[in-house]
């Protein structure tokens, strides 16, 4: 349906250049002086039909992106194709890939693919810092860059968006619990992951009846671990997940706040977590900044003012999720595609999608705009300078080809302490062998 | 007589034609079906073997690994782990699923008012699609604010933690499958039960039998082919029984914390599409075609065996 549509005007600006420039371009009134001009190069072969192909929400179509783009640059037009699940989009791209036939223009490449994109498939994409783009990616943070990076320095993706962690709270249920709600005073008491585990005994001990300090073990674990360099794998690209203390202290204080009743025992995205937004069976919780829309759905118009934001422990910065932008080396327009990656990830762009849909800027000029964006929602809470400030803090990870598989089996074993009961020290032994099993 | 040489000649021509065509047009008019078939059934079945000889990651190079994948599938605890999941899972579900299915269709074989009624009723489970089905059992078995635990809770039972127990997942499992199947199997077994002359029933009933005597003297014995029929398909399904246990844990193929409920398909799935091993995946998928032929011969020997020995 949108793309249909964005199809035809762009069509039909090319065809009927004079008379529609007018209705296409709508406000852009700066290039319908050209229409004369713009016709003859269509006809001259100047048209570019681009195709766009994303998943999930990257906001570009729902805050009229293409259809500015379209109307700013005559003689392109934009086909724009979306799978909602990127779970079933990546496989579908890769076979396509792989076929070398019905490839698109523009990818959009999820922040958990860009590694093995860097490692394995650096002839199938474009070298951006040899196109119109590379100018820009002076503006991400470096490490948002340095995932997309291959080792010999070819950036092959430019980012969308990121997913700066901070911490949700229901600030009435601490205060039912009699602890601070005031962002700052909280983030005083969480001088690191330690005493935020500590501040939940204490909280659990005046919590109200079913309500626990956090959601899940393995939510615990995924945005402690967010917050380190060295994860999984070391500079060298050699396995270490299982000799490094980053991992095996996350793992071991997640396990202890499953233990200690301190998690409310359920799986993220199921529906008894979506029931706890409303139901308080949580009362805080580690959320990147495309989770403050999902908490708004989910806690609904009555939660508005219960809830609060503040920074990581210690003011660490953390990332979960975000996007990039690629375009592949079977693409014929190249240059053309390049030229609208370049605008779509500039700050201006990510900004606007920010304000329409949520997703965090990567580009640093988009962060500024953002800045002082405040949530009402939120009790106020000033979004933009909380997850800005996260960002610029958050380090840069090295990625490698399993950490995907490392991390599900982790997970994996920690919701088994929790849920089934299983000893802290076993789950790992059976994560390890799975982990070897698999990978090794 | 040049006149009727080409009428001859072109008789021979129509003869030759003739004895052409119903040489070969057999072949024409079956070929439709085995080019598809060999396209998407064969061709698939012997690229999936030679992919399971490969260490293949989606997205890069295969390389060779000869009977690799199949070691380290069969060194593989969670791959026992799912076999024999699939084992129970497929016991519990298909089980009480052709027995409740069989007692359905006899009732429903006698003359009761709103017959019809009953009989397209049953098939509505089967209409529904797994995704609607198990999205509403995931609300009747849910730990916090399910159906089921509210009920319990009527009777003073604390809430029961379906979802990540071992036996009680699989149990809620089992019901979604038997739930949905039950309608289909009844009716296949009401189709067989119709083809069993009422004459039979009408003179057991003058000599006294009454419907349990009936069923078990007149009809089991004349479902034979039938139930061989439903036990085979039962046998395949739960074999491949996928699409349940994955809704079940909200799109993982996991099959829970602790693997409770990883099928054969789950594990087959998550090594291909979530891990990217289309190598070890293939493998699985061999593994699992070669048992579900070994599962479907047995059970049709032992019927023939069963029959054999009743005669």
């Amino acid at each position: 349906m949108h793309s249909a549509r964005g199809r035809a005007a762009g069509l039909a600006a090319g065809v009927l250049s004079a008379a529609l420039a007018l209705t296409a371009c709508g406000g852009d009134s700066g290039s319908s002086s050209s229409t004369d001009s713009g016709g003859d190069t269509s006809s001259e072969g100047g048209d570019v039909e681009l195709t766009v192909s994303l998943f999930g929400t990257f906001g570009y179509e729902e805050s009229g992106l293409f259809e500015a783009y379209e109307a700013s640059h005559p003689g392109v037009t934009i086909a724009y194709e979306s799978v909602q699940q990127e779970d079933e989009y990546w496989p579908a791209l890769q076979t396509r890939l792989n076929a070398g036939s019905g490839v698109a223009d523009v990818y959009g490449i999820e922040v958990g693919r860009i590694r093995d994109v860097a490692n394995n498939q650096a002839d199938k994409w474009v070298d951006l810092t040899t196109t119109a783009a590379g100018d820009q990616l002076a503006k991400f943070p470096d490490w948002k860059t340095a995932a997309a990076t291959t080792e010999d320095g070819k950036v092959l993706g430019m980012g969308t968006d990121i997913g700066p962690m901070a911490i949700c709270y229901r600030s009435d249920l601490l205060e039912q619990a009699g602890l601070p709600t005031d962002p700052a005073d909280l983030a005083a008491e969480m001088g690191s992951w330690e005493d935020y585990v500590a501040l939940g005994k204490e909280f659990q001990a005046g919590a109200p009846e079913g309500t626990a300090w956090t959601d899940a073990s393995s939510g615990l674990y995924n945005s402690i671990i967010s917050t380190e360099s060295e994860i999984y794998y070391d500079e060298a690209g050699e396995l270490i997940w299982d000799s490094n203390e980053a991992v095996k202290n996350a793992f071991d204080l997640a396990a202890q706040a499953g233990t200690d009743g301190l998690t409310a025992n359920v799986q993220q995205f199921s529906p008894e977590w979506n029931q706890g937004f409303v139901s308080g069976s949580f009362a805080t919780l580690a959320c990147p900044s495309w989770m403050i829309g999902y908490i708004k759905g989910q806690a609904g118009d009555a939660g508005s003012g219960q809830w609060n934001v503040t920074g990581l422990p210690g003011g660490a910065g953390g990332n979960w999720g975000g996007a990039y932008l690629a375009i592949p080396t079977a693409s014929e327009h190249q240059e053309a595609a390049a030229e609208l990656v370049a605008w779509l990830t500039a700050g201006e762009q990510q900004a606007a999608v920010f304000e329409n849909v949520g997703n965090f800027p990567s580009n640093t000029d988009g962060i500024a705009a953002v800045g002082d964006v405040t949530d009402d929602y939120f009790s106020g809470a000033p979004i933009g300078e909380i997850f800005g400030a996260v960002a610029e803090a958050a380090p840069t990870q090295i990625l490698g080809d399993d950490d995907g598989v490392i991390k599900n089996q982790l997970s994996r074993a920690l919701d088994s302490v929790v849920a089934n009961g299983v000893d802290p020290a076993a789950a790992w032994e059976t994560a390890a062998t799975d982990i070897s099993n698999e990978i090794g | 007589m040049s006149r009727e040489d080409r009428g001859w000649r072109s008789r021979q021509v129509r003869l030759r034609l003739f004895r052409w065509e119903a040489q070969f047009a057999p072949y024409a008019y079956v070929a439709p079906f085995f080019i598809i078939f060999a396209a998407f059934g064969l061709f698939p079945l012997v690229y999936t073997a030679y992919i399971s000889l490969h260490d293949y990651r989606l997205g890069s190079e295969m390389t060779w690994v000869g009977i690799g994948n199949y070691e380290w599938l069969f060194s593989n605890p969670k791959f026992y782990n799912a076999l024999w999941k699939t084992f129970t899972l497929g016991a519990l579900s298909t089980i009480p699923q052709l027995l409740i299915a069989l007692g359905l269709a006899h009732l429903l074989n006698y003359r009761l008012r709103g017959r019809n009624f009953f009989r397209v009723s049953m098939l509505m489970p089967y209409a529904t699609s797994v995704a609607a089905s198990t999205l509403v059992f995931s609300q009747v078995f849910g730990r916090d604010n399910g159906f089921l635990n509210w009920l319990l809770s009527l009777i003073n039972i604390d809430a029961v933690d379906w979802r990540n127990g071992n036996w009680l997942a699989q149990l809620a499992i089992s019901v979604i499958v038997t739930w949905r199947w039950t309608g289909y199997n009844a009716l296949i077994y009401l189709a067989g039960m119709q083809s069993i002359p009422m004459e039979l029933y009408e003179s057991a009933a003058m000599d006294g039998a009454n419907r349990w005597t009936q069923f078990i003297h007149i009809t089991l014995p004349g479902l034979r082919p039938t139930i061989l029929f439903t036990v085979v398909v039962s046998t395949i399904g739960a074999t491949q029984l996928f699409g349940e246990p994955l809704l079940f844990d909200f799109g993982n193929p996991r099959g829970g914390a602790v693997s409770q409920y990883q099928t054969i398909g789950l594990f087959m799935y998550e090594q291909g599409w979530f891990f990217f091993q289309l190598g070890k995946a293939a493998a699985v998928a061999w593994v699992m075609f070669v048992l579900i032929l070994a599962l479907v011969l047995i059970n049709v020997s032992l019927t023939r065996w069963r029959t054999r020995e009743s005669r």
